[in-house]
């Protein structure tokens, strides 16, 4: 038995300590909004955070991920600015890579709060969107920011 | 092409016919009856409104819409709920979707099947949506008048609600229903006699209203097939041989399988349809267990006559087709060519080769198959379920009425999902050992046993007379059929000369809107590259190949004839005879590319330049009018390709949402892109060299260039709009090329190498 955090509640996860965390969160935990889509860190689908930063699950053993705080897309609840900004630029199109693509960006703008879009682009570079919708994904991280600081310096949005 | 006709006959004797032929006798034989929806009479029962199988509506008023296209990402669902909407006079707040278990009642009613693909969707659909939707209006319109006791003529509904303005009453449309006096039901003629508003009074429809579907993807809860889970289930991996096709499984040793914990059992797949060959699914209760079982398996195949197959012997061999005419089958007649062409002094000649290309959605193919009593349930996004779901049921051995397909929302389908292997593999499995398995297959798998965009050569030879027109064309396809390898007759097209069958499905696009007096374009089966790489329908399909040879050839022939690549589109589309009006609707989108580009009006530096093309994707019969403009650089020491901006226009007829039109613009477009520079797939004895997406590279975002997208939405009907920009960007980036530092580049992807090579020449 592994003891698991994520999004903040406990779980024991009985499998070998190698298993992907992916395969864990998925198949066992069924909390479905992670995606596996290449298993070699090539996609981003399965993008999730740990202690804050995020990383690809399907690289992550079991084992390592224990006692760490674990984020996945069900924790932001659908109320993070960027998924607002995701509706308000109706980013998804299939929307089976947006889950990592959200994850991606929320650990970018917890460091970065302000990012240009270059550092944008630097930042999702390795989150594959096969339908192509990256054009929308920059204009909504980009939106995000804006929200978040203006939120923050107590100015409606 | 043609509507695909019902079919029942299956007159051929041989195995593999009969089990194609059960197939495509389920198009009539249909499913099981559908869990999740009534049907029209139930839903009366039950105190619904539910005038045809399109959409039912509840007592609180709420109006589902039943999406019987598979949502991939282009957001059908909305656009057919606009229409239903339009006409109902409902509140947009009231609609949702959903996605109805496959059953004939929801077939196309232009394409007699459950199938998703070919930019049709909405096309196909606008009238059955829009007449659904009135017949739901005049429903509750009549109700409401006899519940209001006035005549139903002096009513008005608008914004969920029937007035009758003279006695100041009106009802909500969830009053009139939980009144349970909404009992009429449309027949066919009923549902044609209803007068439809002109586009001009349109209120919803040409709104870009928010996607019903993307809050549930922007916060994870949105179910793909993926994410199925059934109680009891196993995991399923596939053990595949090391050719593409062609093997055949001797013997599985599962020694060491059995070594791996939770493993269950090893069974290989007994297809009789053909769609797979030599493959062993790997069964274990995880799916990590399943992955680890499949490698530790010891499998021996005879591997079959393919080993030695390359993409290079594929090109090697369409050449030897082309160059012997004798199997070349006649798509466009017009003229004598050959005679054109014999006594030209002025020709031009170009040959043009496509590469594999892999579907590669994201979610990697997977299906559940779960043995319920006397049924068997199959979960997973399909394009294609009356086919599919036919297929299933020879596979599990039933009558396709004890198969249920469950449908889910695709991540990303592109034409992959039109195909079942993955459905075949599960119900091979779930049968075997009685229980329901879960496939799923790793990315390498997947890449594996893509049914890829067929590798294509091209021959065009033309002639310009002394004013520098283009005045004859002669045009060669050789390629794989993926549509003929569906075998189902209806799919196929009479050659002009009726001398054989075609796969039109190969040549569309080469009929193109360029007024060519003597045109003629053959279409030749490539047998080698059909035994030894399956392919299959890849997201714009053949007007992916054949634009790229019309486009480029129509920008050698300009240059041959020193004339403006712009100038010389416009002038060969003057309307003549068939080309009358969508000639023009085609310049209409040259000009507004090329305007917004600022063509002729730009200093670029050395070594940028702008390229055109234009298209007339998916069909002649279903044509959207699409121009793009490329700006790219062109690194002259490496040969490098950085394209600065797209420009695009299209004439979408009526776009029903405009920011859906777009999105899939923009998508398509970055395709269009990404096939063009990055993508490519090679055969390697007889195998697909790419395995994930280090070797496999589409797009990323640092890839993607500045957009520029135009919109023509003139009150026509209603085109797809998913595709089209997929074929016309690549011609558009060559053409700039060309004219960037004149190297002219003949085989897609380009790259650097071609393009320094051509710089050289
Ligand atoms: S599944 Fe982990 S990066 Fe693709
Ligand atoms: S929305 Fe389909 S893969 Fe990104």
């Amino acid at each position: 038995m592994v003891a698991l955090t994520i999004n903040g509640r406990p779980h024991n996860v009985d499998a070998p300590d190698d298993t992907p965390l992916l395969w864990v969160i998925r198949e066992q935990l069924k909390m479905t909004g992670t995606k596996f889509g290449c298993g070699v860190a090539q996609c981003g689908a399965c993008t999730v955070h740990l202690d804050g930063e995020a990383v690809r699950s399907c690289q992550i053993t079991l084992k390592s991920a224990a006692g760490r705080k674990i984020t996945t897309i069900e924790g932001l609840n659908g109320q993070h600015p960027l998924q607002k900004a995701w509706i308000a630029e109706q980013v998804p199109q299939c929307g089976y890579c947006q889950s990592g693509q959200i994850m991606q960006a929320a650990a970018l703008l917890a460091s970065n709060p302000d990012p240009t879009p270059e550092q944008v682009v630097d930042a999702m570079d390795g989150n594959l969107c096969r339908c192509m919708s990256y054009v929308r994904i920059q204009r909504a991280v980009l939106r995000a920011a804006a929200d978040m600081r203006s939120a923050k310096a107590g100015r409606p949005t | 092409m043609n509507a695909i006709r019902r079919n029942t006959a299956s007159a051929d004797p041989s195995r593999r016919s009969f089990l194609v032929g059960s197939a495509a006798t389920g198009l009539v034989m249909g499913f099981a009856d559908p869990l999740n929806v009534l049907g029209a009479g139930e839903a009366l029962a039950a105190g619904r409104l539910a005038p045809t199988v399109w959409f039912d509506m509840g007592a609180d008023g709420v109006c589902t819409v039943h999406v019987a296209k598979a949502e991939m990402g282009q957001h059908v669902g909305t656009a057919l709920a606009q229409l239903v909407a339009e006409e109902l006079e409902i509140a947009w707040r009231d609609m949702r979707i959903d996605y109805p278990d496959a059953h004939p009642k929801y077939n196309d009613l232009v394409l007699a099947a459950l199938i998703t693909g070919g930019s049709w969707s909405v096309n196909f659909n606008y009238d059955a949506m829009s007449r659904a939707g009135a017949a739901g209006r005049i429903t509750l319109v009549e109700a409401a008048a006899k519940i209001m006791a006035v005549p139903a003529n002096e009513c008005t509904a608008k914004n969920s609600r029937v007035a009758h303005a003279k006695s100041k009453k009106s009802m909500t449309y969830g009053e009139i229903v939980a009144k349970g006096k909404v009992d009429r039901t449309w027949t066919a003629d009923e549902l044609k006699g209803i007068k439809l508003k002109s586009h001009a009074a349109h209120t919803l429809v040409g709104q870009p209203v928010p996607a019903l579907d993307v809050p549930s993807k922007s916060d994870g809860t949105a179910k793909f097939g993926i994410d199925t889970f059934v109680p009891g289930m196993l995991y399923g991996k596939l053990k595949l041989p090391p050719v593409r096709y062609g093997a055949k499984v001797k013997s599985v040793d599962d020694s060491a399988a059995k070594k791996v914990k939770g493993f269950v059992k090893a069974v290989p797949i007994e297809d009789p349809t053909g769609t797979t060959s030599g493959w062993v699914v790997a069964i274990a209760n995880t799916w990590p267990a399943a992955k680890q079982a499949a490698e530790a398996l010891k499998v021996e195949w005879e591997l079959g006559p393919h080993t030695r197959v390359s993409s290079d012997s594929l090109i090697a061999e369409a050449k030897r087709l082309q160059a012997d005419g004798s199997k070349a089958l006649l798509w466009v007649k017009e003229g004598d060519s050959g005679g054109a062409l014999g006594s030209a002094k002025n020709t031009v000649e170009a040959e043009y080769i496509t590469h594999l290309a892999i579907h590669a959605p994201i979610e990697p193919q997977n299906a559940v198959v779960e043995p319920r009593g006397d049924t068997w349930h199959v979960y997973c996004g399909n394009q294609f379920a009356t086919r599919s779901g036919a297929i299933a049921a020879a596979i599990l051995g039933v009558k396709p009425d004890k198969v249920v397909m469950h449908q889910f929302v695709l991540g990303g389908g592109f034409g992959r999902r039109l195909d079942c292997d993955n459905i075949i593999a599960a119900a091979a499995a779930a049968k075997a050992v009685n229980k329901p398995v879960k496939l799923i297959y790793s990315r390498e798998d997947d890449m594996a046993v893509d049914f890829t965009r067929p590798l294509t050569y091209q021959k065009v030879r033309g002639a310009l007379d002394d004013a520098g027109k283009l005045v004859a064309m002669e045009h060669d396809v050789v390629s794989s059929w993926p549509t003929a390898r569906w075998q189902i007759p209806e799919f196929l097209t009479d050659s002009v000369d009726k001398k054989g069958k075609l796969d039109s499905f190969t040549v569309n696009g080469s009929d193109h809107w360029y007024s060519v007096p003597n045109h003629t374009v053959r279409t030749t089966l490539n047998e080698l590259a059909q035994a030894a790489t399956p392919s299959g329908q890849l997201r714009s399909v053949a007007p992916a190949w054949t634009f790229w040879a019309v486009e480029s050839f129509i920008d050698e022939a300009a240059a041959k004839a020193g004339v403006d690549p712009v100038e010389f589109r416009l002038r060969m589309l003057d309307g003549a005879a068939r080309n009358a009006k969508g000639a023009a609707r085609l310049a209409n989108a040259i000009r507004v590319a090329a305007g917004r580009a600022g063509w002729g009006a730009m200093d670029l530096p050395k070594g940028s330049a702008m390229g055109i093309a234009a298209v007339s994707s998916q069909e002649r019969a279903t044509a959207t009018w699409t121009a793009c403009v490329a700006q790219v650089r062109v690194d002259p020491n490496s040969g490098d390709v950085k394209v600065d901006k797209l420009t695009l226009a299209m004439d979408v007829g009526t776009a029903v949402n405009p920011d859906g039109v777009r999105a899939q613009i923009e998508g398509s477009a970055l395709w269009g892109l990404s096939l063009a520079l990055k993508e490519k797939a090679t055969l390697k004895d007889g195998r697909i060299e790419q395995t994930n997406f280090d070797s496999y590279t589409p797009v990323r975002m640092s890839d993607v260039p500045k957009l520029d997208i135009s919109i023509i939405s003139n009150g026509e009907p209603a085109r797809g709009c998913g595709e089209p920009a997929v074929t016309v960007v690549g011609p558009a980036i060559a053409n700039a090329i060309f004219r960037a530092v004149g190297a002219r580049v003949r085989t897609l992807p380009i790259t650097a190498e071609a393009v320094k090579a051509a710089m050289k020449t």
